[in-house]
């Protein structure tokens, strides 16, 4: 009796029990083997947040012969940032409008209310949108229905006879996204070191 | 020798056991109604969703250049194809619709009041995950009103301030709709929100058993936190009756009324789409979400522009708040419908409001019909003993796509306003400053008509009016039957 008394004193009242270390060193342990597991899978998940901006490359849409003056055209390119598997949903529509001479308007197709496709009428020149209802004018600015604000137009250049547009990878139909004159294609790039021309929104400065 | 495979069975798995608080529960005689089986009936919905859901995946591809492909070859070669794809849709409709009549039942029956607070939570848990389960599974059917409705969604997301580019990328996996975005979906559709809903009606029915189903309300039994539980014992010693089997009658009667109504839905309308190839440059599209989506359709199409961020962004967080809290709010007292008019009032209005908006989004008639201006010809009694100038102004209206809006002999657009009499309603000043100035919902069609064509189409919409009804005429003219009509600048008539 006397010796568990005296064992029982000689307890640490406080500090650490050997269980109570174990656990901890088991929690700590798990902790970090939980973070490291953690880290890879929500940069996975999460790979597209604080992504700088989009990339951008130069889509020629055709000889500038096969849009007429005054009309507007739909053409379609394909999206030149696929994945192998992507299919149909590569292939991405614009509307062309061409001006006058060198003049020229690229629109998407996506009306800025919720992102529907438009559709032009040459006779009353204006675009309508099936989903719910928005009109534009033939440049684009809003005519009626739920959209607030009219369609931007992409930056197009020409250039080799051909009519170019930026094809970005940003979302469409979202607030008009700013046409941002990122070249990526390397004559481009030529063309303006040595100072020659540059257009933006299609119009040929020379 | 069944009997002990029973008993053996049951020594390992102590089921006989666990009997008595499952399956055998004692619950109040009156809740043995009819209006308690909208719960099981929505499980057996899910459940039916699942076995369906399971046999699809057998055979479909969740890649954006096969997903069409393995859909039309389920509807077209493969054995019974058809009529699974048909039962999953058609399995979808009614879960989603038993189980709003389950919530409006909870609700005008005051089981979410104390202490079932939880009970009412994680149900309104599990309606957020199959609204989630809807749309996700809409998108799996990939077609063109998939591929569009997506792009209105991520719209929508985009809309959020400061992450809103970043939400659009995280939900379409992408800036764009691509291979990704569908197999995200898919993943979402079989794996995440399943797997949540799993998880949640295990939760809710634990509930269910571990604080007793909602006695049938009666006017005057009101709930106070301090005695209802030993109120409740009370009502269970006095009618209790075991749930398995005095009370599930009606519940497995209401369980095969809705799979033979799942069947006779399934066989005889057959499956939904795919409509179309999801091509984005197949542009010639009305795209349109599924039913029970169509009520939110018709209110982004009918909301004023300044109002429309600010619900799309609070309204969905206020009312999961509403819902969150209402047993908070509104945790004690009365439980009977006759005695809560408000509650009564709420549903009603909540189910007329959706209802009156499904109907609208159906009929779309803001949508303008994309082939009237050809498709629907002025009828001909319109065109009838005209001059030729007011044929020609029929021709104009044609032309123009003036009739994708505006109807005529009850043909053509909804949007605006029918021409039948357009003539009794706008002078003729009137109608050439309409027309080229627009104004209300229409556009401006000045630099789109010269002079000529304006001329030609207001005569002739000053034609359009029922034989002897008063025309409109401009009030600060007078009236003189000895004088002539005085001619208005630059139309005639």
């Amino acid at each position: 009796m006397a010796i568990q008394q005296h064992d029982a004193s000689q307890a640490p009242p406080t500090g650490v029990s050997r269980r109570k270390f174990l656990l901890l060193i088991g929690a700590g342990l798990n902790a970090i083997a939980a973070a490291l597991l953690a880290a890879p899978i929500l940069g996975y998940v999460f790979a597209s947040f604080g992504r700088k901006g989009p990339s951008q490359a130069w889509i020629s849409l055709g000889p500038i012969d096969t849009y007429p003056e005054n009309q507007t055209r739909l053409a379609t390119y394909r999206n030149p940032f696929t994945r192998p598997w992507d299919g149909t949903t590569a292939n991405i529509p614009c509307w062309v409008r061409r001006i006058t001479g060198e003049q020229f308007q690229v629109f998407a197709v996506n009306c800025t209310h919720l992102g529907c496709p438009v559709r032009w009428f040459q006779a009353s020149r204006l675009f309508l949108c099936p989903c719910h209802g928005g009109v534009f004018y033939e440049d684009g600015s809003h005519a009626s229905g739920p959209p607030r604000v009219g369609s931007s137009s992409m930056s197009t250049r020409l250039r080799m006879a051909h009519c170019w547009c930026a094809a970005d990878n940003s979302p469409r139909s979202l607030s008009p996204s700013k046409c941002s004159c990122v070249l990526t294609h390397a004559c481009a790039r030529d063309r303006i070191a040595k100072g020659a021309w540059y257009a933006t929104k299609g119009r040929l400065l020379d | 020798m069944l009997r002990k495979v029973a008993y053996w069975i049951d020594a390992r798995l102590h089921v006989s056991a666990l009997y008595a608080s499952t399956a055998g529960h004692t619950v109040p005689a009156s809740a043995a109604s009819w209006f308690y089986v909208f719960g099981s009936g929505t499980l057996l919905c899910f459940v039916i969703q699942i076995v369906t859901g399971i046999c699809l995946a057998f055979v479909y591809v969740p890649s954006a250049d096969e997903a069409y492909t393995s859909l039309t070859y389920l509807n077209d070669e493969q054995t019974l194809g058809w009529f699974l794809r048909a039962i999953h849709y058609w399995g979808s409709n009614f879960m989603v619709g038993i189980m709003l009549v389950h919530m409006a039942q909870v609700f005008l029956f005051g089981a979410y009041k104390y202490p079932r607070e939880l009970t009412w939570i994680s149900g309104c848990v599990l309606l957020l995950c199959t609204l989630g389960m809807a749309f996700t599974g809409q998108v799996l059917r990939f077609d063109q009103d998939a591929y569009w409705g997506l792009g209105i969604g991520a719209s929508m997301m985009g809309r959020v301030p400061l992450i809103g580019a970043n939400l659009v990328r995280l939900m379409l996996a992408g800036p764009i709709i691509a291979g990704e975005t569908l197999s995200r979906f898919f993943t979402l559709h079989v794996f995440v929100i399943p797997g949540l809903i799993l998880a949640l009606v295990a939760v809710h029915l634990r509930l269910v058993l571990s604080k007793g189903i909602n006695e049938y309300p009666e006017p005057g039994r009101q709930v106070t936190k301090a005695t209802y539980e030993a109120e409740y014992k009370a009502l269970l010693q006095q009618e209790g009756v075991p749930f398995v089997p005095q009370a599930i009658g009606k519940d497995i009667i209401f369980s095969g009324l809705v799979m033979l109504g799942i069947l006779c839905c399934a066989a005889y309308f057959g499956p939904k789409g795919p409509e179309g190839v999801p091509d984005p440059t197949y542009i010639r599209t009305v795209p349109r979400p599924d039913v029970f989506f169509l009520w939110l359709y018709a209110v982004l199409a009918l909301l004023p522009d300044y109002l429309e961020t600010v619900l799309i962004l609070v309204a969905p967080i206020v009312g999961i708040a509403l819902l969150f809290a209402l047993p908070f709010i509104a945790g004690t007292g009365e439980k009977s419908a006759r005695r809560r008019p408000v509650a009564v009032l709420t549903v009603v209005s909540i189910f007329l409001v959706g209802g009156i908006l499904t109907l609208m989004g159906e009929n779309a008639p803001w949508s303008p019909p994309m082939e009237a201006w050809s498709g629907a010809p002025v009828p001909a009694h319109y065109i009838e003993g005209r001059s030729p100038l007011e044929v020609q102004g029929a021709l104009v209206l044609q032309n123009k796509q003036c009739r994708n809006c505006h109807s005529l002999g009850g043909s053509g657009g909804q949007r605006g306003p029918a021409l039948d009499d357009v003539a009794t309603r706008l002078t003729g000043d009137q109608l050439v400053r309409q027309v080229i100035q627009g104004g209300g919902n229409m556009p401006a069609y000045g630099k789109n008509l010269s002079p000529a064509e304006v001329a030609a189409l207001v005569a002739f919409m000053q034609t359009l009016h029922a034989p002897h009804a008063a025309v409109a005429r401009d009030a600060t003219v007078p009236e003189r039957p000895d004088e002539p009509a005085p001619q208005t600048t630059g139309v005639g008539r």
